[in-house]
């Protein structure tokens, strides 16, 4: 497969492997601890694991799994108001296959489904268009979710379903936005991550400007990077080179994509159709300020949220859930008391048991949870 | 040994287009659907008798074998037509399968329908001629049997189930927990493509694509293979769950490791692109013609070679290897040289893939 | 979420709606093109373009040089650790 296979070659690997070995103990050696490195997208984290580049990595550097899976941060009672959705008899509820699965208060949309509420999985918001073109007795609403990377295709869906005259079609949005949560990470005073594999797909869609702005204001190292094997390693080793130089800049590893201004068609329909929110709820991170977008009033007609009732009445985590805690790198997901024991991807507590892109879900599925549990109990008995 | 074709073939008209709630009510609307289409098909005498059992002599059995091998399966694929078969030849095909792995030469089914009212008769027709046509091609009979016609909604069309009775040789030994440390590992083919097939044939998803479903009864090849290399230790056919289950299921049982080479595993480039597509790990993707060997390595060359040179193990392949620890896991090593788990399947990758 | 696969332009099938045909690795799909439509790359003319696909749009066009570019970097990288080994070794036999 062109531009996937030659991104994923073993030789080019074991080389950069080895770079980064001589790096890492070279900048933890000045540092006096491992480095830290945050990946901060869904995306990454799944490739990480799925070709076992962590356990590969020297013990001289850390991946900290960072917040960016949206279907993680995705808080409860956005789940019950798609469940509420869901559940009337005039709906077909779409959506992403990963949120399905992701609990609620009650249930998750697949319980649902199989209570008999209409859900039904898409690739596309385009699918869900047709699918009301295709059912005018009901209306389909998609749920909308992700970071920018996604808010230009449901723009331009909606912006189609304008073009074709749809009425019975709306959106339930949920998208939110990367540089909010960055910088609320950034300021937290124990955040202590030395450099960023940055978000390639949001780039891709925002260019490089918000993450230069990031790079220059929180003296950080960050990197742009695209999500095959090669991309993520190369990205490690100009991140450590920085870190070895005393330098803290935005990098762009995945040129072959992400334009420095980045996509104006995907950028223009954003802002045609959305605007910020004052502030929106993360699970686990609590709400910050200008995080989120919603569907701008001329489009109120495709705004699901204005054309039915949505409770989003706010539902505490449960006690025990430290999904909170993992998202912001401060723990491993193996360092969570209910990691394995009451969460398990059968019956997760929270969302980052759910998404194959949530770091719970990834350690468990990918490594070995014996051991891992093992891991936590040291740990656990240390912290008493 | 096999029950002799019908010898007096009797043609009943049957004219019509539908299956309607008379058609298994008992009378004489489903005695000319059974007519007309199951015996026709099926054409076998023990059938054609229609008692309300079959009957099949022990001392036949007893000559090939000292063990029945018996097995059930429900089919409940949708569509009920994919590029490469049917819910039809699915279920001849899985039920063979389930007896051939085990050593067992597969003798009779029994067909057991549950039609949807208004499901067309023609569609009917077409899944039972693909039945008696894989029947026929494996050398089964298809001797008994059950109609049911239920309300419209009540079921999606047809479902099937099948029940197999087969005859296992003296001393064959094949099972689940036979692996020992330094056998091999081995497939008869590429993986994933019943399930990737039945993506592309869904059309919600509108993916294009050529690739057909692997399903076939593989007893031929199996025989040829227990031939070459009668200590074969454990062997399944690898559906629901791909050959990430029956791998976890053989690792559970041995309590061995079973650690794959990525890189060999055999892997068509259009199921790689709907995998790539849609975010599927093909390693979990159903199948329906494949299955999974484990064999000691002395008769890893051999055994592989024949399976090469049959036409359902064009492309096998030697995928790995069993070792001590660590104990019931199956390990893969990336193309990287990285190692990860493979655990078993949570969820629903995709449903009613069989 | 940010699972984007590359795949290149095989058809234009709808250039009002911007909708092509891609295929990835024998696979086809409808996808919708607007993101890496503009002046200089009319619909028409995005026959042959690799681009990244992502819940059904073309999200961006791969820049074939910019690939070669990383990929020599790659290679580079590779000498460079190469040489390393080598001086580290020699470095050892002294």
């Amino acid at each position: 497969m062109k531009y996937v296979d030659e991104f994923r070659e073993p030789e080019k690997a074991s080389k950069l492997f080895a770079q980064i070995e001589t790096l890492a103990a070279e900048v933890s050696g000045k540092l006096g601890r491992p480095v830290q490195l945050m990946e901060f997208c869904g995306g990454h984290t799944h490739a990480i694991f799925r070709f076992g580049i962590e356990q590969m990595l020297s013990k001289n550097i850390e991946l900290i799994h960072g917040p960016g899976c949206p279907v993680c941060v995705l808080p409860r009672s956005r789940v019950d108001d798609c469940v509420a959705l869901a559940e009337r008899d005039d709906v077909i509820f779409t959506t992403f296959g990963d949120a399905m699965r992701v609990p609620g208060s009650k249930k998750s949309l697949l319980q649902a489904k199989a209570d008999g509420a209409r859900v039904k999985m898409v690739y596309s918001p385009l699918d869900a268009l047709a699918l009301a073109k295709q059912n005018p007795d009901k209306e389909v609403i998609f749920f909308a979710l992700g970071f920018e990377t996604t808010m230009p295709s449901t723009a331009l869906t909606l912006l189609q379903a304008e073009s074709d005259g749809v009425k019975n079609f709306s959106l339930f949005c949920n998208h939110i936005t990367t540089v909010p949560i960055l910088q609320s990470l950034l300021d937290a005073p124990q955040f202590s991550i030395d450099g960023f594999v940055a978000p390639g797909h949001v780039s891709m869609v925002v260019g490089e400007e918000p993450f230069e702005y990031i790079a220059n204001r929180y003296q950080r190292p960050l990197v742009i990077t695209g999500f095959e094997p090669l991309d993520i390693l190369q990205s490690i080793v100009m991140l450590l080179l920085q870190l070895k130089e005393g330098r803290a800049l935005m990098q762009n590893q995945y040129a072959r994509v992400v334009q420095k201004r980045g996509n104006h068609p995907g950028l223009s329909a954003m802002a045609k159709v959305f605007e910020l929110r004052d502030k929106f709820e993360w699970r686990g991170l609590g709400s910050i300020d200008q995080s989120g977008v919603k569907i701008k009033d001329e489009y109120a007609r495709y705004d699901a949220e204005r054309k039915f009732p949505v409770a989003s009445i706010k539902v505490e985590d449960p006690i025990n859930c430290q999904c909170g805690e993992v998202l912001k790198g401060m723990i491993k997901p193996w360092q969570c008391k209910v990691f394995g024991t009451l969460c398990t991807p059968e019956q997760p507590l929270g969302a980052l048991m759910v998404s194959s892109e949530g770091a719970c879900a990834a350690y468990y599925r990918f490594g070995n949870v014996e051991e891992l549990l093992v891991q936590k109990e040291n740990y656990l008995a240390k912290g008493k | 040994m096999s029950i002799p074709a019908s010898k007096s073939k009797r043609t009943v008209t049957f004219d019509c287009d539908v299956i309607t709630m008379a058609h298994g009510s008992g009378g004489k609307a489903m005695k000319d659907l059974i007519d007309a289409i199951f015996v026709e098909q099926f054409d076998n005498d023990e059938l054609a008798k229609l008692e309300d059992q079959a009957r099949i002599s022990i001392a036949d059995l007893s000559k090939i074998g000292d063990r029945l091998a018996f097995t059930t399966d429900s089919y409940v694929v949708y569509p009920l037509f994919f590029a490469g078969g049917d819910i039809g030849k699915l279920a001849v095909a899985g039920t063979v399968n389930d007896l051939a792995v085990g050593g067992a030469t597969p003798l009779y089914l029994t067909c057991s329908l549950i039609l949807e009212e208004g499901l067309a008769v023609a569609d009917l027709r077409r899944v039972i001629v693909s039945m008696a046509q894989t029947a026929r091609a494996c050398g089964v009979s298809i001797v008994t049997g059950d109609t049911k016609v239920v309300e419209r909604g009540s079921a999606d069309k047809m479902f099937i189930n099948t029940a197999g009775v087969g005859v296992i040789k003296s001393g064959t030994a094949i099972s689940a927990a036979a692996a020992r440390v330094g056998d091999v590992i081995l497939v008869n083919g590429s993986i994933g493509d019943h399930g990737a097939a039945i993506v592309a044939s869904r059309g919600d998803l509108a993916i294009e694509s050529d690739i057909e479903s692997d399903c076939r009864p593989l007893s031929d090849l199996i025989s040829n293979m227990l031939a070459v290399c009668p200590d074969i230790r454990s062997m399944r056919d690898a559906t629901r769950g791909g050959i990430a289950t029956v791998l976890n299921e053989f690792a559970s049982a041995s309590k061995l490791c079973f650690k794959l080479d990525e890189r060999s595993v055999p892997l068509k480039s259009e199921v790689r692109g709907i995998c790539e597509i849609l975010g599927l790990d093909p390693f979990y993707l159903a199948n329906e013609g494949k299955i999974v060997v484990v064999a000691p390595a002395s008769s890893a060359q051999t055994l592989l070679q024949c399976m090469r040179a049959h036409p359902d193990g064009r492309d096998a392949a030697i995928i790995g290897e069993v070792l001590p620890a660590p104990e019931s896991m199956v390990i893969v090593k990336t193309i990287f040289g990285g190692e990860k788990i493979l655990d078993m399947l949570v969820g629903d990758q995709l449903p009613r893939i069989c | 979420m940010c699972l984007g696969i590359p795949g290149q332009i095989v058809e234009i099938t709808d250039p009002l709606r911007n909708l092509a045909k891609v295929d990835v690795s024998g696979v086809k799909r409808e996808i919708n093109i607007a993101c890496i439509v503009d002046q200089d790359h009319p619909v028409e003319k995005c026959v042959g373009d690799w681009v990244l696909i992502h819940v059904g749009f073309a999200m961006g066009r791969i820049d074939e040089g910019e690939a070669r570019r990383t990929m020599e970097l790659l290679n580079e990288l590779g000498e460079a650790q190469k040489e390393m080994e080598a001086m580290q070794e020699t470095q050892s036999k002294l």
